[in-house]
């Protein structure tokens, strides 16, 4: 099998005799038996702690849960800064979160959880912070400051529990480079390995924002403004 | 180049080491936490069965059952105030918790849902589906974001540093990205760095970053290691690729079958017995497997996601119509850093807690659920008494620079006569047969001797990578060496303990 890796030289390929692998056990072999220097991260082997995120053919995979095909082309993820080979600085992007202010505000006190309060954001809580959706989002080529698909889906996780009290302050945190600036164009849903729909989070959570008063900046004259860029309503 | 100074420095960032900076911080001291992987990455995030607490949600079930059960599978080897404190603490542990967001399964009348892990004589381990630990983890991180406490990523521990006192002060770090070798500055310095399950290699359910750092530092600085000897076998990891499939999926009421299809063993008793059991089926030629197909697709969708989505992906098998292969592998080391009731190691200003520090509460076999439970009662335990030290030694002392030409990239690249990667696979393999689930005085000495010799040929393995940055293979050879350093210790610990107990069970003893 013949894949190709990004490097920093160029593009380099590589030829291991397997088949039926993932993508990180490929690495791992052509690592330990073939080439030293080739530089990549990985952890649990099992998609839960989403160090080996990574692109290959253009979608943004996780090394550890992809099959790797033949003359496969494997990059590291876009948006973020690379380090070496397919390792990248998530610094940035990780520190949008506490920009988002994307936590429990309110200590809760025994507050009654259902199992369908349990329901509303178990898919949001699955999140692993692996950086697929922040790399396959458009919106970082015109907005750098872009609050981001992740940090949004992990403040709705916390707007949406019944044991926060202060929604009012999560939302006033996402106006801007937030919930108005998404495209709603979907990329985030389709590369996510947990299956979170951050751009459904982000719907909601303008639905939130114009409840408390909030209207897209971008219709700022037209009514209501509950409406995204591509015309849909939000909510 | 020295860095930043912090009253509290707190190596690894995950379950115990962000709940000990969440403590450290609000008794009032600075804290600053550095670990060699990301925040959300550590082991922790891999744990799915649970944490245990005597709430009584899902059936009758009170602290001193926990206790009890506890005490049982520690075979005497726990102790029992440090039990009685774990088990006590575990309530307000879960509460604490669900008070700052963690999604929790629930029951019908709005309590934390509980299951039964093996040992256990209620339901008591509290869940999330089989995200437990993801869950708790990343609500720990989201807490640590809200209290402003810094962390730094991709930093890799190389040495405890000691002042004229003998006094740990601080750590000499290596920054991955940069290459560059920092030292960091504290008045207290709290170990939660993991376990060494990772000595076993491919041979074991971890991350590969469960290399034992952590204890091979505290271990050169001078602190005492206990019950090394004690390494837990999960019964069910996936038969090729040593993925977990947690415990709950016995705990839910699946079968462990051998290749007729016989049940063997029963499923719920403590993990030792059952990896034991388990063994001697495969040493007899059986093939084993994990049956759930009985418990149906919609409860399997519903409370075991995760185990269904490895199973296709690793073994091509779908556990709601098939059955899913397994052998048991390394999973926990309950030994570690010695500490006292304060998680204070033996050397002064030196602190551990979590899976690095022994606290003798599992013994010489940890209860499923225990530990998550352990880095949220010890985490806090350390992270206060850190605090606390720091306050009440605040004198300016003078860091002791320690000598280490290993750090040097320039001196560590060789010719690699001998692959260090072979090295670590075939070292993997023989711990697996010769100091794994039943083990001999003859083949632990023959493990000895391997170990020895291994030792003595280091000078012909290190790195082929110059580069200074992001120089993996560089960490790779580091973790090696620290995990040379727990395998010898492991096997000597295992020497000297001539008797069966627990997970270290001994055949011929005579």
């Amino acid at each position: 099998m013949k894949i190709t890796v990004k490097r920093e030289e160029g593009f380099v390929e590589y030829e291991v005799d397997i088949v039926d692998s993932t993508l990180l056990q490929l690495l791992n072999i052509i690592k330990t038996t073939q080439d030293n220097t080739l530089t990549f991260s990985s952890g649990c082997r099992s998609s839960v702690c989403g160090s080996c995120s990574m692109r290959v053919n253009d979608r943004e995979v996780l090394a550890c849960s992809y099959k790797v095909q033949d003359g496969d082309r494997v990059e590291p993820l876009r948006n973020v800064p690379v380090i070496r080979d397919l390792v990248v600085d998530m610094d940035k992007a990780y520190a949008f979160n506490a920009k988002a202010k994307a936590w429990q505000k309110t200590i809760s006190e025994g507050s009654e959880v259902t199992q369908d309060d349990e329901k509303v954001n178990e898919v949001q809580s699955d999140c692993i912070l692996c950086g697929s959706c922040y790399s396959a989002c458009p919106v970082y080529a015109v907005n750098e400051e872009f609050l981001g698909p992740f940090a949004l889906t992990r403040t709705w996780k916390y707007v949406s529990d019944r044991r926060e009290e202060d929604e009012k302050s999560k939302i006033d945190t996402i106006q801007t480079n937030g919930v108005w600036d998404c495209t709603l164009c979907n990329e985030c849903t389709m590369v996510c390995p947990q299956g979170i729909s951050s751009k459904s989070d982000i719907e909601k959570l303008r639905s939130k924002s114009a409840m408390a008063g909030y209207s897209d900046p971008s219709f700022a004259n037209s009514f209501g403004g509950g409406f995204g860029f591509d015309g849909s309503p939000s909510f | 180049m020295l860095r930043d100074k912090s009253d509290v420095l707190i190596i690894g960032a995950g379950g115990a080491g962000l709940v000990a900076a969440l403590n450290a911080k609000e008794s009032g001291a600075s804290v600053l936490v550095i670990t060699k992987e990301y925040p959300t990455r550590s082991q922790t995030c891999m744990a799915q069965g649970g944490i245990n607490a005597a709430l009584g949600n899902a059936g009758e079930d009170s602290v001193e059952a926990h206790i009890k059960n506890t005490l049982k599978s520690a075979h005497g080897l726990a102790k029992e105030e440090a039990v009685r404190l774990m088990c006590s603490e575990a309530p307000n542990a879960v509460k604490w918790l669900d008070s700052i967001g963690v999604c929790f399964s629930r029951t019908k009348d709005a309590k934390i849902a509980q299951r039964t892990l093996g040992g256990a004589s209620a339901p008591r381990a509290c869940y999330a589906q089989d995200y437990t630990g993801l869950k708790i983890l990343h609500t720990l991180y989201d807490k640590c974001m809200s209290e402003e406490i810094e962390i730094l990523s991709e930093k890799y521990l190389l040495e405890l540093l000691k002042d004229e006192n003998g006094c740990v002060c601080g750590a000499k770090i290596l920054d991955i990205r940069s290459g560059e070798i920092e030292n960091y500055k504290s008045r207290a310095v709290v170990l939660a760095t993991g376990g060494y399950s990772r000595i076993y290699d491919k041979n074991s359910t971890n991350s590969t970053a469960s290399t034992g750092d952590g204890i091979a530092a505290a271990s050169r600085a001078g602190a005492s290691l206990v019950d090394m000897e004690f390494v837990q076998f999960h019964p069910t990891a996936l038969k090729n690729s040593s993925i977990l499939i947690s415990e709950s999926a016995r705990g839910e009421g699946g079968y462990l079958i051998n290749s007729k299809g016989e049940r063997f063993t029963n499923e719920l008793a403590p993990r030792d017995e059952v990896s034991r059991a388990i063994n001697e089926e495969i040493l007899k030629g059986e093939d084993i497997f994990l049956d759930i197909r009985h418990l149906g697709e919609e409860f399997i969708e519903e409370g075991l996601p995760q185990e269904r989505k490895l199973s296709k992906l690793y073994e091509n098998v779908d556990p709601v119509h098939d059955l899913i292969p397994i052998r048991p592998v390394a999973h926990y080391t309950m030994g570690g850093i010695e500490v006292d009731d304060s998680s204070s190691t033996t050397v002064k200003g030196l602190f551990a807690a979590g899976e690095c520090a022994n606290h003798r509460v599992h013994g010489a076999n940890r209860l499923g659920g225990n530990s998550l439970l352990e880095i949220v009662v010890f985490g806090k335990q350390a992270g206060l008494n850190a605090a606390k030290y720091a306050a009440e030694n605040s004198s300016e002392s003078e860091l002791q620079e320690v000598s280490g030409s290993i750090y040097n990239l320039e001196e560590q690249q060789s010719e690699n006569e001998i692959d260090f990667y072979e090295v670590r696979e075939h070292i993997g393999d023989l711990f697996y047969k010769n100091v794994g689930i039943v083990r001999k005085k003859s083949e632990l000495q023959m493990a000895q001797e391997e170990i020895k010799e291994i030792k003595s040929k280091l000078h012909l393995m290190g790195v082929s990578d110059s580069s200074k940055v992001y120089n993996s293979n560089f960490v790779e050879f580091l973790e090696f060496q620290n995990m040379l350093e727990i395998c010898e210790n492991v096997v000597s610990s295992a020497l000297k303990r001539d008797e069966s107990c627990g997970a270290h069970y001994m055949e011929d003893l005579s």
